[in-house]
Formats: C-alpha cells, structure tokens, sequence
C-alpha cells in the first residue's frame, strides 16, 4: 500500500483554509438578503472577506480548527491500520505547519498534547469498506462553538409540547436554533438525525452535514421539513452573530435512522457558519480534491 | 467610528453605547476558560495557593489590566520552536462559558473591556454598569482577518495551559469590534433574545 501521508496532509490544509465553493456561494446569498448599512451585513461582509484571505494565505478560516473528523471509505483489502497511521501523521504535520490549532486537552490533567493527537478518539476516523477501488475521504472540522450549541432530545417533549411525529422533530429543532442564539457563530447550518440510541444519533447527525447544499432529501416528508426547519428557524430574527437580522439557519439537513420503540431521540449537530468539509477521492494514481 | 487606545478611562467607557463600532490600539491579553477560572481559584476567592509562577504572572499581568482589555481568544500561533510568535488565526471564542467569573474579574482588575463573541449574561451586563466596563463583539470565525490587526506578539505566560489557552500579551492596532454590551444597561444580545424568543413561542403554540 503507497503512502498516502502528503494527500491526507493536504487534504487538511484545503479543509482548514478554504471553504467549500457550495457553502461560500449559500453565504454569499445570505450576505444579500441583509440590509444595506446593517450589523448583520456588517458581519456578513467580514465573513466574505476572511474567507477569501484565508485562501489566499493558506491561513485557517477560523482558530478553532475544530475536531478533525474522518469518514474513509476504502476498497477490499487496504489497511485501516496503515491508513490511521497516516491519517494521525498527517494531523501532526498539519498542526505543525499551521492549518490546525493544537486542540486535543487530555479531560483529567488539562494538558494540550500540542500536536493534535490524543487517544483512540481523537482525532476521529470512521473507517468503512466499499466496492470497487476506489478510496473516499471526507473531512469535517467542526469547532467547539458550534459543537456545544448542538442537542439531543427525547420525544415527548413536554416542555416544547412536542410529540412522537414530524411536528415534534419541528418544535425541537426551532427550539435547538432559538436556545443557540448567536453562540454557535450563526448563520448556521443544521444537521439533524431522527432516531437511532443517543450514540448512533448524534453520529448520524454528523452524517447528515456531509451531504452537498443543494442536494435534495429522497424522503419528501424530510425534503418539506428541512425546508419547513430552516424557514421558520430564520422568522427568529437571530441573524449573522446574533445581531438579528434575516439568516440564522443557511439549511437543514435530516437523516433518519431507525430507533428502538421506546426511544425517540432528535440530535441536532449545529454547524458554524465556518461550515468545513473537504472530500479526497484517490484512484490509482489520479488524486481529485473536491 | 470610535478609536480608543488602551488603558481606557471610565469616560471613555460611558461614552459607549451598543452599536458602536470601535477600533482598539495599544496592549490587550488573551484569555480564556483555564485563565478565568486560574484568576478566580487564586487571587480572587483564593481557595487555591499561587503555586511556581503564579505570583509573578499575576504581578506582570495587573498593570496592563488596569483600564485594559481581555480577549477570549485562542490562536493559532507561528513560532512555537523558535519564540518568535506571530499570530496566524485569532477570531474569538464563545464567551459565555465564561459568565460565571467575568463580573469578578472585571471589578478585581479594573478593567474596561472584554473581547469575545455571543455576548455575556446579566452577572456581566451588571457588572459593566457597575466598574464600568463594555462588551465588544468580534466577528466569530474571522480568524485570518483579525489576526491581520495583531501587530506584535509581546510575550506569552502560562504556557502550559497549551497555546489556546495560553495568555498572550499582543499590541494590536485598529482591531475592529462592536459595543454589544454597553455600561448603561444595554445589551443587543439579551435584546435578540427576547424579541426571538416571542417569535419562537408563535412558531410552537
């Protein structure tokens, strides 16, 4: 198996430094729709001009760099253990020459490991076998701001009165957007999953952020609620930082994943406005940054 | 537009209204979750003892808190293995993980200003109006762009913290922020709040 090292570091670098071209053109939409002389467009047009320099300097978008998170779909026979080694090397490498903040804090002792490797963990890498020979990596940075706005719920909710169906998922995702304010660095993105147990459904909500903007769900019922989710969730008026103002939710994107009868979870995974993820596709020689 | 240089006195700050755009020049620190908890723990309720070079960061650090400026930030900094620092990517952190020892250390060190992003709660809003101080917000996520306003990189303390929570003593000029907390009682934030929460009660009845 070749090395793949410099391609993982590379891969990184792209993700760190410059914003995937459907989230900065949706952004850019969002920065038209404020108005003229606003804080709201204020911080819009800030956020344009970071983005463009972070290319350009091949600097990261944002300091919180985030938790790196792998999603590797290998053809038969490769070895996720060569691959992980690879991976981690190229985290270190990438924290050394800047892309990455050092950002992996041992809980207990409070000590930053200053390379970005910390136990099984961290840095994240989901590893799944595919057909054909083709190897498939995409990479999430998601910073901690956004990370501790997410949440979990439990149907019922008594308190948001929202019941076991749709319209429960649609209360509770308001109320995640509503309870975020402009902490998770709004104008956000959501990726939600319905179902599954606490662990799996979060994990599913991650999965959820992988899919392009402009895509559109499979499942009508979700289609109409992403949309439904996400033009509700701007009527709050939170607006770019929590200035107010016309975008707070950029989109919505629903997973559904099946669940046990007694338990009916939604995790909402709130993406920052600084919304990075990167895919490698390598097939034998041929290398393609998406 | 407003430019103010740090120290900044208490005019200065009661002349600060939210929605203010203000450029900040001169000497600020950064600090973040250990830091904050650090000053409580052991200078202020003291139910910790300065241990190795607590005493003396404190000492170094007072002067340029009094009338100065807290930044809650944690860079990503150049330099690392040779001690020539330059910041790379410096936007703030979400400032309200910070609520519960803000007002305190405010009054502690006199100081007039706190940099992050989200806004902060009533104990901080009260606190403002009390030493007085403001809250500037900085564009979450702009880390290339502020990190442009960062002249100088002065010094670093408590580096064992690890470098995002690390204090770093930087000279910035022009660095760009908005007052969102104001010491007259005002705060766009708890404004927002309100007005989207009754949206949102609309949205679920």
């Amino acid at each position: 198996m070749k090395d793949y090292t410099e391609n993982f570091l590379e891969l990184v670098r792209l993700t760190a430094t410059s914003m995937p071209p459907d989230v900065e053109k949706a952004l850019k939409e969002s920065l038209e729709k404020e108005e003229k002389g606003s804080a709201a467009r204020g911080a819009m047009e800030t956020i344009m001009i970071n983005i463009e320099m972070a290319r350009e300097k091949s600097a990261p978008i944002c300091q919180d760099t985030g938790t790196p998170i792998f999603y590797v779909h290998y053809p038969e026979g490769w070895s996720t253990r060569k691959l992980k080694d690879q991976i981690r090397k190229a985290v270190a490498l990438a924290t050394g020459k800047t892309y990455l903040r050092p950002n992996a804090v041992d809980s207990i002792t409070g000590k930053n490991t200053g390379d970005n490797l910390g136990d099984d963990h961290y840095p994240t890498i989901h590893f799944e076998e595919v057909e054909g020979d083709t190897l498939t990596v995409d990479l999430i940075l998601k910073g901690g701001g956004c990370e501790n706005v997410g949440a979990q719920y439990k149907l019922p909710d008594g308190r948001l009165s929202a019941g076991r169906d749709l319209d429960g998922v649609r209360k509770v995702l308001l109320d995640a957007v509503y309870q975020a304010q402009g902490k998770g660095c709004a104008p956000g993105f959501l990726g939600v999953a319905i179902g599954g147990d606490r662990g799996s459904s979060f994990l599913a909500s991650k999965e959820a952020l992988l899919r392009p903007l402009d895509d559109k769900n499979p499942d009508p019922q979700l289609a109409e609620l992403e949309e439904t989710v996400t033009k509700e969730a701007n009527k709050l008026g939170i607006g770019p930082m929590g200035f107010g103002g016309k975008t707070t939710v950029v989109g919505t994107k629903i997973k559904a994943t099946h669940r046990l009868p007694a338990c009916f979870f939604v995790s909402v995974s709130y993406m920052c406005w600084a919304y990075r993820r990167r895919r490698m596709i390598i097939k034998g020689d041929e290398v393609i940054y998406e | 537009m407003i430019k103010l240089t740090m120290p900044i006195s208490d005019d200065q700050i009661r002349n600060l209204r939210v929605g203010d755009t203000v450029f900040l020049n001169g000497v600020m620190l950064t600090g973040r979750d250990t830091v904050h908890k650090w000053m409580i723990d052991t200078f202020i309720e003291k139910n910790r003892k300065p241990e190795g070079d607590d005493e003396e960061v404190y000492q170094a650090i007072k002067p340029l808190l009094e009338g100065g400026v807290i930044y809650h930030c944690g860079p990503v900094v150049a330099g690392l293995d040779t001690g020539d620092y330059a910041f790379v990517a410096a936007g703030p952190t979400t400032s309200i993980r910070e609520e519960p020892y803000q007002g305190r250390v405010m009054e502690h060190f006199n100081m007039k200003g706190v940099i992050g992003k989200g806004g902060m709660g009533a104990k901080t809003l009260a606190a403002c109006a009390e030493v007085p101080c403001v809250y500037f917000h900085a564009i979450g996520g702009a880390a290339t762009l502020i990190a442009q306003s960062v002249k100088k990189v002065l010094g670093v303390h408590k580096m064992d913290f690890g470098v995002p929570e690390a204090i770093w003593v930087l000279e910035v000029e022009d660095f760009p922020v908005v007052v969102t907390m104001d010491s007259h009682g005002s705060s766009i934030h708890a404004d927002i709040e309100s007005k989207s929460k009754a949206e949102f009660e609309k949205l679920i009845a």
